[in-house]
């Protein structure tokens, strides 16, 4: 399935060590293990509230972690290792490891009061990264990338759910993300306009990106991603290639969730 | 084409349905008969009914000569008012301002996770809203009586060793009546701005931490804008009652627009024309302050619509070009659809 040559990819390495996460009691992650290989596309699948997004937000630290850790290249995103705690940042020193890691949620969370231009060079502009009139060339390139290169100067409400989706990829794009999380990207589209999206996210799969997909599309898993990672009650209970965990599920809970979701 | 036969238009249709010459008279093509548009009659009775009062208003102002229209010009550019009117739009500006920053400051604090500041930020409101304005403003003016001299020293005593004032020329009436007002103000802004940034999406805020944007440039440029779609109306409504909250101070003898008649009346016994020209001028200025919140309103609109609603200007130019083009062709289609409608329902 590795169509992606994880030579070419040398960074974007996730290691994710026993994260344990728990809101008002109830335990949402219970000691999480998962280590994604730099250009790795992983899909991760479960049922809902099985802790497949909060585990997603650990990734970029929008979520904090009670115990364990979470790398990207060895950086730990929200903490720093002094003599044997682990202190968390300060926002702004955040803020710099953070845009390593590229979201995409599954509203968009698109700036509704700027154009699609607007939203993707925000970022670029805020940081100091780029001047105006580059960030505005680099945003016209990933436009065209995403497909839409006429719709610049379009709000987010002139644009479908599908055409929002694809801004918003662009937008993380912006910041040349190591490592790009996907929320369930298609869950809020009309099913007409699911392809369009899956497509621009089987296109970066091809570019050597590191993408975390938490995804209801089987079909889109086997097709796309590297390995598959089955979330339930807060733990990885099966993982492997999609043909094995897909086809061949071990696990009595994996089987019972595909057997719903396929049907 | 399809011909059905359509029910008759008159009362009868209930009792007899079945007479047949009824039917072949009434076969109609309702697909090409014209619409008749239900009738409102409450609508036009109470029309009338405040039409007929603003008329009868209108012909007293006129004919009335108690309203001693003379008088009012005479006094409606006196100096005195215009220096009046000059006091009162500094004192709404200034006061206006000091709230609105305070206030963006005070609703931060109670949407922060700090306990403290946001117990703080809840006192201040709540204290705030509690004092009556005008007590507030007579207290201010008086500090002096309770703190004869402010300055920085030694904390806990009155050893101002660094700096020293005596509060009366500290605090003047001017100043008195800002902090009155602004303070008071900062109260309720706080409200109406906390209010705005809660009614925007909590994904705006986590998309732009994401982005790794940071905090200030977040609330400037991401959440405050979104925001003021909300806060500008409730804002506008603040900054004209600050207008007329302005009217107040005259109890600390500042000549604003209300001083300034009160003191000219005082004289020569017009009260009500000298009134009438204060009234005007507030009508005057609330009029501008409302024609800006229109387009302040359209600014933030951007993108929260397809397309934004048309301007008056807009509007009155789109209405002129349609009738110009109405006269230019005739018959029209509107004035056959009206003599139709007409033959239809008689």
């Amino acid at each position: 399935m590795s169509t992606i040559s994880p030579e070419t990819a040398t960074s974007g390495l996730v290691e994710i060590h026993n994260v344990h996460k728990s809101f008002g009691g109830v335990e949402v992650l219970s000691g999480i293990d998962l280590t994604v290989q730099p250009g790795e596309v992983i899909a991760l699948l479960g049922p809902s509230g099985s802790g497949k997004s909060t585990l997603l937000r650990t990734i970029n630290h929008l979520e904090s972690v009670d115990r364990g850790s979470v790398t990207v290249d060895g950086e730990l995103i929200g903490y720093e290792l002094r003599g044997e705690k682990l202190h968390e940042l300060h926002e702004r020193e955040i803020l710099r490891r953070r845009t390593q890691v590229g979201i995409v949620f599954q509203h968009f969370n698109l700036f509704p009061h700027l154009t699609a231009l607007e939203n993707i060079v925000e970022a670029p502009i805020a940081l100091k990264r780029l001047a105006a009139s580059d960030a505005r060339e680099l945003a016209l390139g990933l436009l065209d990338r995403v497909g839409l290169a006429d719709k610049a100067d379009a709000y987010p409400r002139q644009l479908s759910g599908g055409q929002q989706q694809r801004v918003a990829i662009a937008r993380a794009l912006a910041l040349k993300p190591k490592v790009l999380l996907f929320d369930e990207p298609t869950s809020a589209l009309d099913p007409e306009l699911v392809g369009e999206v899956l497509e621009v996210i089987s296109d970066l799969a091809r570019f050597g990106t590191t993408l975390i997909i938490v995804t209801h599309e089987i079909g889109f898993a086997r097709q796309v991603a590297d390995r598959v990672v089955f979330l339930d009650h807060g733990t990885v209970i099966e993982e492997g290639r999609p043909a094995d965990v897909l086809d061949h599920p071990k696990h009595p809970r994996t089987r019972e969730f595909l057997a719903k979701v396929l049907n | 084409m399809t011909d059905i036969a359509a029910p008759p238009l008159g009362r009868s249709v209930d009792h007899e349905p079945s007479r047949p010459e009824d039917r072949t008279r009434t076969r109609v093509d309702i697909s090409a008969v014209p619409v008749v548009h239900t009738r409102h009659w409450w609508r036009w009775t109470f029309a009338a009914l405040i039409l007929f009062v603003v008329a009868q208003f209108g012909w007293s102002l006129v004919t009335n000569s108690r309203y001693e229209w003379g008088t009012f010009a005479e006094y409606f550019f006196s100096g005195p008012v215009l220096i009046g009117i000059g006091y009162t739009l500094a004192i709404t500006a200034v006061s206006a301002i000091v709230g609105f920053v305070l206030g963006t400051i005070i609703a931060l604090g109670r949407l922060s996770k700090s306990p403290l500041l946001s117990s703080a930020a809840w006192a201040y409101i709540w204290f705030f809203r509690s004092v009556p304005l005008v007590v507030q403003i007579i207290v201010w003016y008086n500090l002096g009586y309770l703190y004869p001299k402010l300055g920085l020293g030694t904390p806990f005593t009155t050893d101002f060793w660094i700096v020293e004032f005596p509060t009366v020329q500290l605090v003047s009436a001017f100043a008195a009546a800002i902090l009155g007002l602004g303070l008071h103000q900062a109260a309720y802004s706080a409200e109406i701005i906390r209010g705005g940034l809660l009614s925007v999406d909590q994904g705006q805020s986590e998309a732009a931490a994401a982005l790794g944007i940071p905090a200030g440039r977040r609330l400037f440029r991401i959440i405050l804008p979104q925001a003021a779609r909300s806060i500008v109306p409730n804002a506008t409504n603040e900054v004209i009652g600050l207008v007329k909250g302005a009217s107040v101070v005259f109890v600390i003898a500042i000549p604003e627009l209300f001083y300034a008649v009160q003191v000219i009346y005082n004289r020569n016994s017009r009260v009500i024309p000298l009134l009438l020209v204060a009234v005007v001028w507030y009508t005057i200025i609330t009029t501008i302050l409302s024609i800006a919140q229109f387009y302040i309103e359209r600014h933030f609109a951007r993108g929260s619509a397809r397309a934004l609603p048309p301007t008056p200007l807009q509007q009155a130019r789109r209405w002129v070009g349609s009738q110009w083009a109405r006269l230019g062709d005739d018959p029209t289609p509107a004035g056959a659809a009206i003599r139709s409608t007409g033959k239809a329902s008689a």
